[in-house]
């Protein structure tokens, strides 16, 4: 069975990765909810009842070739930094790490899929890709699922679908988001309209944003919210449509913000560049805020690229429990800004200040301008 | 903006759009650090704490009882949360004026699990609102009657929707001018 440290040792390849494709839509998360039959729901079962599931479905689940070698674990047996780690890196919710004993984790190899036994329903599957991949999520997911059902009767009921604690999950236990990255859109000021364009087509977006240019990281989540009277297909592709012109919209805004407004942008990648490079406290929003930046410089070519792949750890690696684990103790929060300053520093030590020569400013102008709005 | 925990200026915003409606989030950064909003999770505690207690309007607070797991009518309508399978017959009326607004149809058309033919939640709803309803013509009840016929009505519709034309062809006809 695969350790904590293992898992630690080795982050997914959908964490962070060189595919230029993968440049706005940084992932892809489909997940399902299931029960057993004939068993009341995690929320409702006694300690006993929970914990005779868990066995069953442990089992069967370690027993699926795609899952040979699995991270394992009752949530008892992990101490709360593991567990908020695991949460920092999406392969649990907080629901789940707030459990004990009668709760599990099962994570593959390749943390692809990882499975929660007992949080608000008997079983929570999900599937993480790399980029925007919500379909072939979803089939991976959906083969696995086929694979378990062979032997664990789900609660099913042919008009209401899938039977979950929650009736908002009710149907096909779907719930298929995207990570995007905007800040073309958000130094813009476009990220409002789209948002709402968005969310006018029955899909649910969050972020971290308020009042006008303000916002942290520049990351939102598309999601649906409705999981009845439409087949996972039809919601998946919807999403996909969707969220495809999102991208567009976001690339249409950079190449824009680069025409009227470089020197706006280089200002800000150069700032981040320095503080980033050469700081010694930084605080959690302003790091966020600045590899957000940082991140936006390489794909403008103003890095190298394999510089986007570092930003996206850093993202992981700065947030509090991957500090605390980092340096093996309870941090406070000014001890937590000077070791986020340190690992930074550290993680950019060679990296050169971005080339901002006329020369690159040309080629990063994409030429095909017949695309803009 | 002030900061929804404290009383200073609020500079970390989480905003959602769901089903029309925007929910705000504010804080002061030392507040959401102390929160957990900040980092990236952020997006999982706004998970729990937007979609926590999403309890619609408490209607008749029965003490009615699921004969399944002993869940009640009333700890549905507090916490949105239901006790097992069975719970969706005991509390069907409940639970179907919910869905509407929630979902794009009352039908799932998604996937089925394999070799899947019973059909046990339609029909034993079916069965019971047949019995309330004769319990309510027995009583006298008549406006109640008329509420669990429209419920039957909207049961057989959803129902038959995919297999049967026949009872679409029915309602025209008696609807037609
Ligand atoms: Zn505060
Ligand atoms: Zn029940």
């Amino acid at each position: 069975m695969m350790r904590f440290t293992t898992l630690m040792r080795n982050p997914a390849e959908w964490m962070a990765n060189d595919n230029e494709d993968h440049s706005v839509v940084l992932t892809s998360r489909v997940r399902l909810a299931r029960n057993l039959s004939g068993e009341p729901f995690p929320g409702w079962a006694k300690k006993g009842e929970r914990i005779e599931v868990l066995e069953k479905v442990r089992a069967e689940i370690e027993g699926l070739p795609g899952m040979k070698g699995a991270f394992s674990h009752g949530l008892e047996e992990l101490s709360s930094v593991q567990k908020q780690v695991l949460v920092e890196r999406h392969l649990i919710s907080r629901e789940q790490a707030a459990r004990g004993e009668g709760s599990a984790t099962i994570v593959n190899r390749k943390q692809t899929f990882s499975l929660m036994l007992n949080e608000e329903d008997h079983l929570r599957m999900q599937c993480i890709r790399a980029g925007l991949n919500l379909s072939k999520a979803f089939s991976q997911l959906s083969g696995l699922e086929d694979d378990l059902s062979e032997t664990v009767p789900f609660a099913f009921d042919s008009r209401l679908g899938y039977l979950t604690a929650c009736p908002t999950n009710v149907g096909t236990g779907m719930r298929a988001s995207a990570m995007l990255h905007l800040p073309g859109l958000v130094l813009a000021d476009e990220v409002g309209p789209t948002l709402q364009g968005v969310a006018r087509l029955r899909l649910a977006v969050r972020g971290f944003y308020g009042e006008g240019t303000e916002s942290l990281s520049n990351l939102f989540q598309v999601s649906n919210q409705s999981t009845l009277g439409e087949s996972e297909d039809e919601i998946i592709s919807r999403l996909e449509r969707v969220i495809r012109d999102v991208e567009i919209h976001e690339l249409n805004a950079r190449q824009r913000l680069m025409e009227s407004d470089s020197e706006m942008i280089l200002d800000r990648v150069g700032r981040a560049y320095g503080v980033l490079k050469y700081s010694h406290v930084i605080t959690s929003k302003e790091a966020l805020n600045l590899l957000s930046l940082l991140r936006l410089g390489a794909e403008l070519g103003f890095f190298e690229k394999s510089l986007r792949r570092v930003c996206d750890l850093l993202l992981m690696d700065i947030q509090p429990a991957h500090l605390q684990l980092h340096a093996g103790s309870k941090l406070d929060a000014e001890t937590r800004d000077s070791i986020r300053a340190e690992i930074i520093r550290g993680r950019l030590q060679t990296l050169s200040p971005p080339a901002i020569d006329k020369a690159t400013l040309n080629e990063s102008g994409q030429p095909d301008e017949q695309e803009d709005e | 903006m002030k900061c929804q925990k404290c009383d200073e200026k609020a500079t970390v915003h989480f905003t959602q759009l769901e089903n029309g409606e925007m929910t705000k989030m504010s804080f002061c950064e030392q507040c959401a650090t102390e929160e957990g909003v900040m980092e990236l999770s952020g997006f999982g505690l706004a998970d729990s704490i937007m979609t926590a207690g999403q309890s619609g309007e408490s209607r008749s607070t029965s003490g009615e009882t699921c004969p399944g797991c002993g869940f009640t009518r009333s700890k549905f309508q507090q916490t949105g949360r239901l006790g097992c399978s069975q719970c969706y017959l005991t509390f069907s009326d409940d639970i179907l004026s919910r869905l509407g607004p929630m979902h794009r149809g009352l039908h799932h058309l998604g996937k089925h699990p394999e070799g899947f033919v019973g059909d046990a939640f339609s029909e034993r709803l079916l069965i019971e609102c047949e019995e309330r309803l004769q319990a309510a013509i027995e009583a006298e009840n008549y406006e109640e009657a008329a509420c669990i016929r429209d419920e039957i009505e909207q049961l057989k519709k959803s129902h038959g929707a995919s297999a049967s034309s026949e009872e679409v062809s029915v309602e025209k006809g008696g609807s037609a001018p």
